[in-house]
C-alpha cells in the first residue's frame, strides 16, 4: 500500500491509493494531520473520531508554523486496512484540514513520546528505581526524601517497559504527552 | 477593493455579491441589525417562515431545484438550534445551503446569557464546515468563503455565527473575488483509472450504470453527458431516490430505480450484472441491502467527487474520485477515441433477461371498489400534472416511495425529497422554496398526513407571499411506513402508528385562506386533481387513501437484492431477528 498524501479535499489523492485490501487484521497506524490553528479544529478531529466510532490511542496537538497558521496532529489510531483508510478520508474533508499522512506507510519514520513518572518509596525500592532510571536514561526532575518524579523520553515502547518496571518500586503517579512522529531522511 | 460598513451591512452586502436573491429567514434580538438592514434594500426578497425548520428546508428545496445555494437567516439559541434538523438533512443529502445565525455579543459568549447558544459547537457534526466570527474585519472574507465551500466539492450546509456587536461595529468590506481558499477538491478523475473503466464498458457482458444525486449535484452538464453515454453504450440505467431525473424516466434504457422499495428489475440487474457503473452515489444501506450478498460477481467501479465515499462500504475495483460531468467527458472521450466498442451481443442477450424481469410488472395493482388506492391517486396524479413544468417534493413515509415508484422524472432538478436523514416535514417547507426559485412552475408536495402536520405552520408563509403549493396528502390516517414495518416485524401490535385526532384539512386550509379539497371517490379523483392544478394559490388536498396498504416491491432488512418482496402473499415471516435490529 502506498502513501495517502491527501491534501486538502483530497486533492492529491491518486486513485491507487484507494485500493486497500479488505482484512480483518488490525492495524496501528500514525497519522500527522497539518490543519489550520483555528478555534474549534481540535473539536472537529476528536468529533470525527468519537462521531464515527474510531479508535484514538493517543492525540498530541501544537502550533508548528506561527506564520502559515498550521498545527500538527499526531494521532495515533488502530483500525483494519479499511478503516484506517476511511480515517484518512474523512480526515481529508475536513475543511480546516491541510494535509493528512500515515506515517507507518509513508517510509521510515521516528516516534518519540515524554512522560513523567512519579515513583514513592523507601530503601532499596527507592536504590533500585534510580538505577533502572539510569539505565533508561530517565532524568530525575524532582525529588523529596520518599519520592521521585523522572522525566522519560522514548518510543512508546519504551516508556511502556519502563513503567512495567516502576510498578513494583512504588509507582503512584504518571503522565504522558502521548506521541509526536516525523518521518525520516527527506 | 474594500469599503468600510457596519457588520449588518456587510451580510447584506455578501449576499448581493453573491448573486443571493431569496433569504429565508426569521428575525429575533442577535440579529436585528442585519433584518435593519434587510429592511432598507431591494435586492434581495426575504421569506418570513413560520419556523427555523421550515427557513432551512425551503432554502434546501429552493437549492435542489435552482441549483443555486439557499440562504437562511435566524437568530441565536433556539434559532440556531431550530435549524439543526435541517442542517443535518441538507448535510446527509449534500445539499448547498448558507445559515447565518445571530449571536450574543462577544464580550457575553460563555456567560450562558440570554439565547446565547452555542451555535458551532452544535452544528460542528451537522455542517460541512462552521464559522463564528469575531471581528467585522473578517466577516465578508467569511462570508464569501462560506459560499465557497458550501458549492465546491461535494456541496454542503455551512453555518456562519455572528456576533451581535460584530453586526453593529464597522469594518472593512471585502468584494468577492476568485478564491484563494486552500480548500480545492479534485475535480478531474484519474486517467489510467478512467481508460480502465472504459475498458471494462468494452467487455462487460452485463453491465448497469448505478446513479445518484451526485450525478444532479453535479450540474446540468453532468445529466446531459450521462444520457449520451447511455444512449451510446446501450446499458440499463437505474438510479437511487436521490438520482431521480438524471436520466429521463422516459428513456428506453431506463429500468427504474433501485434499492428497498425499488423496482424488481433494477435491483435483479444489480445482483447479476457483471460491471456495475457508480457514478455519484453511495452505497446507501437502503440500496445494498445485505452487504456480503451485494452483487456478487461484479467489477465495480466508482465515481464519486469525495474520497471518502469510495470504500466506505463496498469495495471498489476501478475508484475514481472527481466531478462527474469532469469525468463522464473524460470517459466518452476515451472510450471514442478506442472505437466505440461494447459487447454487443452479450448485452443484448442481458437486455433479454431484463425484458424478461420487467414482465414481473412489479408495480401493477388494482383499483377496486370505492377506496382510492394510493398508487392509483399517484397515476392520476401523474397523468393529469405530467405535461405540467412540474416539480415534486415529498415528506417522507410510504407516500414518498410510491411517488418515488409512480411518478416519472425526465429532467434533472425536478424531484426534493429527503434521501438520507428521511426528515418527515421537510416536503412543505421544500416546497415553498421550489416555489421561490420557478415562481410559474406547478409545485406538487406529495405528503404523508402525519408528516405534512409536522410543519403545517408553513402554510401562512405560503398564504402571505402568494405561493401557490400544491399539498398533496395522502391520507391513511395511519404513520403508514411504521405501521407497515409493525407488521412485517412487530407481530401486527400497532403500537402508536395511528394518526388519531386528524384536523378537517379542508377547515384547516380555509383557516389559513388556503382552498381545501377533500376526495374520497376514486370516480372524483381526476376532477379533484384538475382543479387543485387550475386554483391560484395554496392546497391542501387532503385524498382519503386505503389505510392498510403495504408498499412493495419491498428487500426486507438483512436480504439480498434477489429477495425481494413482490406482495403480501411473499411476507409471512420474512424478517429474521438479526434483520429485525437493522433499521
Ligand atoms: C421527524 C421524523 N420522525 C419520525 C420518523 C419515522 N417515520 C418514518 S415514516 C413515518 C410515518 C409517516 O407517516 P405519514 O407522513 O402519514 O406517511 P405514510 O407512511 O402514512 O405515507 C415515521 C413516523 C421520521 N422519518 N421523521
Ligand atoms: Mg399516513
Amino acid at each position: 500500500m502506498s502513501a495517502l498524501k491527501l491534501k486538502k479535499g483530497s486533492t492529491s489523492h491518486s486513485a491507487y491509493n484507494l485500493r486497500p485490501t479488505f482484512s480483518d487484521v488490525v492495524e496501528k497506524h500514525t497519522l500527522a494531520v497539518l490543519v489550520e490553528n483555528e478555534p474549534g479544529v481540535l473539536a472537529r478531529v476528536i468529533g470525527l473520531f468519537s462521531g464515527r466510532g474510531y479508535n484514538i490511542e493517543s492525540l498530541t496537538v501544537a502550533e508548528v508554523d506561527h506564520q502559515g497558521h498550521l498545527s500538527r496532529i499526531t494521532i495515533v489510531t488502530t483500525g483494519t486496512p479499511q478503516v484506517i483508510e476511511q480515517i484518512k478520508a474523512q480526515l481529508g474533508r475536513i475543511v480546516s484540514v491541510h494535509e493528512v499522512h500515515d506515517l507507518t506507510v509513508e517510509g521510515p519514520s521516528v516516534e518519540r513520546e515524554l512522560a513523567m513518572f512519579k515513583v514513592s518509596g523507601k530503601g532499596d525500592k527507592r536504590v533500585e528505581a534510580l538505577r533502572l532510571a539510569d539505565i533508561f536514561r530517565a532524568n530525575v526532575v524532582d525529588s523529596t526524601l520518599e519520592t521521585f518524579v523522572f522525566e522519560i523520553t522514548g518510543a512508546p515502547e519504551k516508556i511502556d517497559a519502563f513503567a512495567d518496571l516502576m510498578r513494583p518500586l512504588g509507582l503512584t503517579q504518571v503522565a504522558r504527552t502521548g506521541v509526536a512522529a516525523l518521518p525520516r531522511g527527506d | 477593493m474594500t469599503r468600510q460598513m457596519t457588520g449588518a451591512k456587510m451580510v447584506v452586502q455578501a449576499l448581493i455579491d453573491q448573486g443571493v436573491d431569496t433569504v429565508f429567514g426569521y428575525p429575533g434580538g442577535a440579529v436585528l441589525p442585519i433584518y435593519d438592514e434587510v429592511f432598507q434594500q431591494n435586492s434581495i426578497k426575504h421569506i418570513l417562515v413560520r419556523h427555523e425548520q421550515g427557513a432551512v428546508h425551503a432554502a434546501e428545496g429552493y437549492a435542489r431545484a435552482t441549483g443555486k445555494p439557499g440562504v437562511c437567516l435566524v437568530t441565536s439559541g433556539p434559532g440556531a438550534t431550530n435549524a439543526v434538523t435541517g442542517l443535518t438533512d441538507a448535510l446527509m443529502d449534500s445539499i448547498p445551503i448558507i445559515v447565518l445565525t445571530g449571536q450574543v455579543p462577544t464580550f457575553m459568549i460563555g456567560s450562558d446569557a440570554f439565547q446565547e447558544a452555542d451555535t458551532v459547537g452544535i452544528t460542528r457534526p451537522c455542517t460541512k464546515h462552521n464559522w463564528l466570527v469575531k471581528e467585522t474585519d473578517a466577516l465578508s472574507g467569511v462570508l464569501h468563503e462560506a459560499f465557497h465551500v458550501a458549492t465546491a466539492g461535494r456541496p454542503g450546509p455551512v453555518l456562519v455565527d455572528i456576533p451581535k456587536d460584530v453586526q453593529f461595529a464597522t469594518g472593512n468590506y471585502q468584494t468577492k473575488k476568485p478564491s484563494t481558499s486552500h480548500y480545492k477538491p479534485q475535480i478531474k478523475g484519474d486517467m489510467e483509472a478512467i481508460t480502465e473503466l472504459v475498458a471494462a464498458i468494452e467487455t462487460a457482458k452485463r453491465p448497469v450504470f448505478y446513479t445518484g444525486g451526485g450525478v444532479i449535484n453535479s450540474g446540468p452538464a453532468a445529466s446531459q453527458l450521462l444520457r449520451e453515454l447511455v444512449e451510446a453504450t446501450g446499458f440499463p440505467i437505474t438510479s437511487t431516490l436521490m438520482g431521480l431525473g438524471s436520466y429521463p424516466a422516459s428513456g428506453d434504457k431506463w429500468i427504474g430505480m433501485l434499492g428497498m422499495h425499488g423496482l424488481y428489475e433494477a435491483n435483479m440487474v444489480m445482483h447479476d450484472c457483471d460491471l456495475m457503473i457508480n457514478i455519484g452515489a453511495r452505497f446507501d444501506d437502503r440500496i445494498t441491502g445485505r452487504i456480503d450478498a451485494f452483487s456478487p460477481n461484479s467489477i465495480k467501479a466508482h465515481v464519486d467527487i469525495d474520497p471518502s465515499s469510495i470504500n466506505k462500504v463496498i469495495k471498489a475495483d476501478i475508484p475514481i474520485v472527481g466531478d462527474v460531468a469532469h469525468v463522464l467527458e473524460d470517459v466518452l472521450k476515451v472510450w471514442k477515441s478506442r472505437g466505440r466498442k461494447t459487447n454487443d451481443g452479450a448485452v443484448s442477450k442481458w437486455w433479454g433477461q431484463i425484458n424478461e424481469w420487467k414482465t414481473v410488472d412489479c408495480l401493477k395493482f388494482e383499483q377496486k371498489g370505492k377506496t382510492i388506492k394510493p398508487q392509483y391517486a399517484l397515476s392520476r396524479l401523474e397523468a393529469l400534472t405530467k405535461d405540467h413544468d412540474r416539480y415534486i417534493c415529498t415528506e417522507v413515509g410510504q407516500h414518498q416511495m410510491w411517488a418515488a415508484q409512480y411518478l416519472n422524472f425526465e429532467d434533472p432538478n425536478r424531484w426534493m425529497t429527503s434521501g438520507g436523514l428521511g426528515t418527515m416535514g421537510y416536503g412543505f417547507p421544500a416546497s415553498i422554496g421550489v416555489q421561490m426559485g420557478h415562481p410559474d412552475a406547478l409545485v406538487i408536495n406529495v405528503a404523508g398526513e402525519a408528516s405534512w402536520l409536522m410543519n403545517m405552520q408553513e402554510l401562512g408563509t405560503a398564504m402571505q407571499f402568494n405561493l401557490p403549493v400544491k399539498q398533496f396528502i395522502l391520507n391513511n390516517e395511519r404513520l403508514g411506513m411504521v405501521r407497515q414495518w409493525q407488521e412485517l416485524l412487530h407481530g401486527e401490535r400497532y403500537s402508536h402508528s395511528w394518526s388519531e385526532s386528524l384536523p378537517d384539512f379542508v377547515k384547516l386550509a380555509e383557516a389559513f385562506g388556503a382552498k381545501g379539497i377533500i376526495c374520497s371517490d376514486p370516480d372524483d379523483l381526476d376532477d379533484a386533481i384538475l382543479e387543485m392544478i387550475n386554483y391560484d394559490g395554496p392546497v391542501l388536498f387532503d385524498c382519503l387513501v386505503e389505510k392498510h396498504e403495504n408498499c412493495f416491491p419491498m428487500i426486507p432488512s438483512g436480504k439480498a437484492h434477489n429477495e425481494m418482496l413482490l406482495g403480501e402473499a411473499d411476507t409471512q415471516g420474512v424478517i429474521d431477528a438479526k434483520g429485525s435490529v437493522l433499521v
